[in-house]
């Protein structure tokens, strides 16, 4: 049993601004394309292990990021163009195709990295810990917490400044009207899925530095993102921080308070939510 | 080579044996192959050191040229993907099906335990290098459930808590995976370190695979210890090493591990959060004796890697059980001659460079080592013996029938000294 | 559209096809073979229980493994731990999951398609997760082990025909469910909700009855496979119990209920076959569900079905 603290809280906040980083992805293209892409897990992990191989390789952390990012956008792209486009508005049907591309990529990383744990190496810069109101907290969580801020604004920004991100709010609203607008909707929603994908690399890539990269992580974080989506509403960014902050805190509350429960204290909610406030928090009615 | 390879060549060896060999029922016997059903993890979170079972099982089996006492040995390996119930599925198939000699492996105490219940019913032997659960050599002995070059779980830390006690650590705390192993690793510490007079200031207890150790490193710095002894395998050991490095306590407060936390399949991919960590094993990859070199060398000019406690034990494991059949003269039909000639044997000329023989419940005996983690000559991580503990028993220096009366050890149960 | 007699006759077809089939099975395999045939049937059972709520009521559920892995739990745990009679058990794990069932109900049965999913996985993951951290009572990671079987079914052979003989009169009886009255009104309500509701239709209430029949049939076969595996843990209540229970009912053919004895068939067969030669298995399984979706969502016996409807007309 152990009492809350500045530590913890910190510790809640940082896991939560991974989790927006993560999620934020999974409810765009929940929002938009309303998919609900089971195989968002596997991408962060896909990710992950390629960003490690190429930090390994280049030696720069961000050059890692960076590809994490555009090879997962690829396939991203794949996915959605070569899988999706034959179960299109066959909900369940893409729900149930996301997940075998889930099996099928996590067996695909345990064939090409192996099965070892990785732990992406961080940047000198961010190693060690350093001293916030009396207590040590490592460096490298304090800026996975301002990167969480930081990809908010800018997926504020987007999303409320450009023809883009006008063009995604509306389609989130009514995607057939944008369409009857003369829109090419499709290439809009090959675009969130392409950024979806690639928040999803660099969730991986972030993520792997402190919280290792091993062969399940796909479906941990994947519940994780889901709780996130869920609890604030799908396709609403608003949402997915309030979600992950609450997802994030909650975790670590349960880690300390309660462990034995510590599932419950995540998934409770969850269920409740999808019970009596099926559209999560901030979520709009399709 | 893969297993349809292995298969399909030993088969071609068979038919050719087989094709000159008089069916005469007693030769015939003899000269069957012996078909070993090797279970391990190939996939999930554990799969790396699954991998390891199956390298040091066949790298003794490949030395032999795949034979013993004359006849040809089949190894027939499953994944048991780290989950019971494939493993029970797996077990089932080996022995039913697949007609298997005898079983060997797996890795996670489940797995182990699940596959233990089964051969009870039938029983089949069944060899457990690594599969550390208490009781299955104590209070819930399965006489046909061997710990051929296993051990126990509370039978490495105990050295350890009295190394530490000599140490002058007067409070301790400890963080350990929530399942029996942890649970037993951790009450052999917690038991003799209590008993010598220390404090267990506190007792964590973390989830397997658990991604995110912070919330309990943040309440480890504030229960004012002189170490903590951690026990965690697999990935949990690299990411707690990692962020205990990254939060600023190691070199503030001392970190004891249990043998798994500093195994090779851990610190061979990890940075300097593993340098000076001290644990306990019977098996030590930096030791100078002449044995345990040959093997670490023969080991990494094969497989690219120093071995782990995984590939360490099968390798140890096969060895033993080649030394038991070739005494028999190949003649393993009896099961129980063979368990017989099992527990009474002694394992010599292994990568331990000392003999080793089994107490009277089915476990071996062993010279522990102190070890700690430092940097070899290439510049890569490995265990060096700073201290020995001659013939330690899975009971310590109890009296084993006194100790098979107190409580198996639990969460609940640490065997802490009040 | 198979006119009535004929629709009765093809359902007594299969019922004796199968009975048969599987009836003649011991005296042609060997011991292992009927091991895993007795496997095959126990998880057809779950997977029809996961297609009678898929394809007639149009829900699909992640939480049925869970479900299954409750009654399971209960059983070895009532003998095992308990030390009580293994018949008792049988009926306490049985009644188990079918109220785990309902309370999944209650909070499932006013979401529809993709949010139903969602639903009915975070309720297993809680199953789960209590089955994996409250170790006092189910052993937690280590899991239960059982006490084997009573001694009227301890040979295999014996075992194998009493899960064939329970095995069919269930289909039987989820057969008389899926086309009573009650079974049609609930394909309205999949069909169009909202219509049902305008005539009447207390639309809530038929899908928590649905569902926590459904649940009490994958009671049934979580009790079976208490016996059959004589062990349990939290794997056997984990997602992907769930996640394989719809591949088969998917596989099979969602709706046709029969199908999911072939799915079931497919899937632990192949299983078995493939894990012989690569530990690929996972990749392959992903591959199945990936082609499924996109070729042949209706499954096998859907396809077939199609195919027998276009030559007719």
């Amino acid at each position: 049993m152990g009492s809350l603290n500045l530590v913890q809280l910190l510790n809640g906040l940082t896991f939560a601004a991974l989790l927006f980083i993560v999620a934020s992805g999974f409810t765009l293209i929940f929002g938009l394309l309303r998919v609900v892409n089971l195989t968002h897990g596997a991408l962060y992990l896909f990710g992950g292990y390629i960003g490690y191989s190429v930090a390994l390789a280049t030696g720069s952390f961000t050059l890692g990021a960076l590809a994490a990012m555009v090879s997962v956008a690829l396939l991203g792209i794949v996915l959605d163009q070569g899988l999706l486009r034959f179960v299109r508005r066959y909900e369940l049907r893409e729900v149930l195709l996301t997940l075998g591309v889930a099996f099928v990529l996590n067996d695909l990383a345990l064939v090409i990295w192996g099965g070892d744990t990785f732990s992406i190496p961080v940047p000198e810069a961010l190693r060690g810990a350093t001293q916030i109101f009396g207590s040590y907290y490592p460096k490298y969580r304090l800026f996975v917490l301002i990167l969480g801020i930081l990809v908010f604004v800018g997926l504020w920004l987007l999303l409320n400044y450009t023809r883009l991100g006008a063009l995604i709010r509306a389609g989130v609203d009514d995607a057939e009207m944008v369409e009857a607008m003369g829109i090419n909707i499709r290439r809009v929603f090959l675009a969130t899925f392409m950024l979806g994908s690639s928040l999803a690399g660099l969730g991986g890539m972030v993520g792997g530095a402190f919280l290792t990269l091993y062969p399940t992580a796909d479906a941990e974080i994947l519940v994780f993102s889901l709780a996130v989506v869920i609890i604030g509403g799908s396709g609403s960014l608003p949402g997915a921080a309030i979600g992950a902050l609450l997802v994030g805190l909650l975790n670590t509350v349960g880690q300390v308070m309660f462990p034995e429960l510590a599932y419950f204290v995540v998934f409770g909610p969850m269920a409740a939510i999808l019970a009596f406030r099926p559209l999560g928090l901030f979520g709009k009615a399709a | 080579m893969n297993r349809r390879e292995f298969l399909q060549s030993t088969s071609l060896a068979l038919a050719s044996v087989g094709a000159g060999t008089l069916p005469a029922g007693f030769a015939a016997a003899q000269a069957a192959p012996i078909r070993i059903g090797l279970m391990a993890p190939l996939s999930g979170v554990v799969a790396a050191g699954g991998r390891e079972i199956v390298e040091g099982f066949n790298m003794y089996w490949e030395e032999k040229n795949n034979t013993v006492a004359g006849r040809k040995v089949e190894v027939v390996v499953e994944d048991d993907a780290g989950n019971p119930d494939t493993a029970l599925q797996k077990a089932r198939r080996l022995v039913e099906q697949t007609k298997v000699d005898f079983l060997f492996g797996n890795l996670l105490a489940n797995t182990g335990l699940a596959v233990a219940n089964y051969v009870k019913g039938n029983g089949v032997p069944y060899f457990i290098p690594v599969i550390a659960a208490d009781d299955l050599t104590q209070r819930q002995r399965v006489r046909n459930v061997i710990r051929l070059a296993g051990y126990t779980a509370s039978q490495m830390p105990r050295p350890l808590a009295d190394w530490a006690l000599k140490q002058g650590y007067k409070r301790i705390a400890t963080i350990a995976q929530d399942y029996s192993f942890g649970h037993e690793q951790c009450a052999g510490f917690a038991q003799v370190f209590t008993e010598g007079g220390g404090t267990i200031a506190g007792q964590l207890w973390n989830p397997l695979n658990t991604a995110d150790f912070s919330p309990y490193i943040g309440q480890l710095a504030n229960m004012n210890v002189d170490a903590v002894f951690a026990m965690e395998l697999g990935a949990d050991a690299s990411r707690f090493m990692k962020q205990y490095a990254d939060f600023g306590l190691k070199g503030k407060i001392a970190l004891l591990g249990a043998q798994n936390f500093t195994d090779q399949s851990v610190i061979r991919t990890s940075g300097e959060e593993c340098e000076g960590i001290v644990s306990s094993a019977h098996f030590a990859e930096g030791s100078d004796n002449p044995e345990t070199q040959k093997f670490v060398k023969a080991y990494t000019a094969k497989y690219g890697k120093m071995p782990s406690l995984y590939g360490f034990s099968h390798y140890s494991g096969a060895l033993w059980i080649g030394q038991v059949i070739e005494k028999l003269n190949g003649n393993i039909a009896n099961r129980d001659a063979f368990i017989d000639a099992v527990l009474k044997s002694e394992l010599s000329n292994s990568p331990l460079g000392r003999p080793v023989r089994f107490d009277n419940y089915g476990n071996p005996v062993y010279d522990v080592f102190i070890r700690k983690v430092v940097k070899n000559a290439e510049g890569k991580y490995w265990n060096v013996p700073i201290e020995t503990y001659p013939n330690v028993s899975q009971f310590w220096k109890y009296d084993p029938e006194t100790y098979l009366k107190s409580p198996p050890f639990s969460r609940d149960y640490q065997g802490i000294k009040k | 559209m198979m006119s009535n007699t004929s629709f009765w006759r093809a359902s007594a077809a299969w019922m004796i096809g199968l009975a048969v089939v599987f009836g003649v099975l011991p005296l042609v395999t060997s011991s292992y073979q009927m091991s895993v045939a007795t496997e095959i049937l126990i998880f057809a059972l779950l997977a029809m229980s996961i297609d009678l709520l898929a394809g007639f009521a149009g829900r699909t559920s992640l939480g049925h493994g869970a479900i299954f892995g409750v009654a399971t739990y209960v059983v070895i745990y009532w003998t095992s731990t308990l030390g009580g009679s293994p018949w008792l058990a049988l009926a306490l794990g049985i009644v188990a999951a079918t109220l785990t069932a309902a309370v999944f109900g209650l909070f499932a049965v006013r979401a529809g398609g993709v949010y139903f999913l969602l639903i009915t996985l975070a309720l297993g993951m809680i199953v789960w997760g209590v089955c994996l951290r409250w170790t006092s009572v189910t052993g937690g990671e280590n899991g239960l082990r059982g006490v084997g079987r009573p001694a009227i079914v301890a040979d295999p052979t014996m075992f194998y025909y009493a899960t064939l003989a329970t095995v069919l009169v269930f289909t039987f009886v989820i057969w008389r469910f899926a086309n009573s009255p009650f079974g049609l009104s609930l394909r309205g309500i999949r069909d169009s909700e909202s219509r049902m509701r305008s005539l009447g239709y207390a639309t809530a209430t038929h899908m928590l009855i649905a569902f926590t029949f459904t649940g009490f049939i994958a009671g049934v076969a979580g009790a079976l496979y208490a016996l059959f595996n004589n062990f349990v843990s939290p794997s056997t209540v984990q997602l992907s119990q769930s996640v394989e229970g719809l591949l088969m009912a998917i596989i099979g053919g969602v709706g046709t209920l029969f199908g999911a004895f072939i799915g079931s068939a497919a899937i632990i067969l192949l299983e078995n076959f493939v894990s012989e030669y690569t530990a690929r298995w996972p990749m392959i399984l992903g591959f199945m569900f990936i082609g499924t979706m996109i070729f042949a969502p209706q499954g096998i016996l859907g396809a077939l079905r199609e195919l027998f409807r276009r030559r007719r007309s």
